[in-house]
């Protein structure tokens, strides 16, 4: 191969448990492929590079979003439940019990937890980058995120972009 | 059915986009240059996926085969 690696920037903007998964998925797949990758977490990004992950689904803010059952028969579970979402994010306890149907359809269906992808990115030297000012005006600190997070500003992460042969906003 | 000399098998029956790529990528670090990683796998996009990661790492596939309901792949570590 080539002697200068491919280059894939990222930005992951979307702090929800379902938005969490292209920045990821991404990044894991383009460093197994040995490109070099950059993640710049910034908004509600930032919050995925909590040592804590706390990332759940938000039904209301995406009407498409199916409903699926992780349990009973192959039928049952292929349906999409029709949920009047703007009715049902009034409902207490509901948007937990969202993330919890989507956390388990997607283990079900051997996909990875966003944790597990994080890992990974991890272990494949992807470049995490928090966002220094969404920390100042959310309040965060550097204690909160987990150990390999580099904080920078968008001039950090636009040098690496530079030359990046794809870059994408998430 | 295989002809091939294998040092390693993975499987990863069971698992989705990206993790087949993923941790071929992660296996291929427990062999040498010039020995050959097996790779199983359910997903149904690993055959274009794992020829697209191929291309892009340089890694030699040398066989790629659609049993039905599983693939299986020969992949050749070069670098």
């Amino acid at each position: 191969m080539e002697n200068k690696p491919k280059k894939l920037a990222l930005i992951a903007s979307q702090g929800t448990l379902d938005w969490a998964y292209p920045p990821f998925i991404l990044a894991t797949a383009a460093a197994a492929m040995e490109w070099e990758v950059a993640i710049f977490f910034t908004f509600y990004g930032l919050p995925l590079l909590k040592k804590d992950l706390k990332a759940s689904v938000a039904p209301g803010t995406n009407p498409a979003m199916p409903m699926k059952m992780p349990f009973g028969g192959e039928g049952f579970q292929n349906i999409n439940w029709p949920m009047p979402n703007i009715l049902m994010n009034n409902v207490p306890g509901f948007e937990a019990m969202a993330t919890s149907l989507m956390k388990k359809t997607f283990k079900n269906k051997g996909v990875a937890s966003v944790e597990e992808l994080r890992d990974m990115c991890i272990d494949l030297d992807v470049k995490m980058i928090g966002c220094q000012m969404t920390m100042d005006v959310f309040g965060f600190k550097k204690e909160e995120f987990i150990d390999e997070v580099d904080i920078g500003g968008a001039a950090t992460f636009l040098e690496f972009a530079a030359d990046a042969n794809v870059s994408l906003f998430v | 059915m295989s002809e091939f000399n294998v040092a390693k098998t993975l499987d990863t029956s069971g698992l989705s986009c990206p993790l087949p790529v993923v941790k071929t990528k992660k296996a291929l670090k427990d062999i040498e240059v010039g020995e050959i990683l097996e790779m199983i796998s359910t997903d149904a996009g690993s055959i274009p996926d794992m020829e697209a990661w191929a291309r892009q790492t340089g890694h030699e596939l040398l066989e790629s085969n659609d049993e039905g309901s599983s693939y299986r792949f020969f992949i050749k570590k070069t670098h």
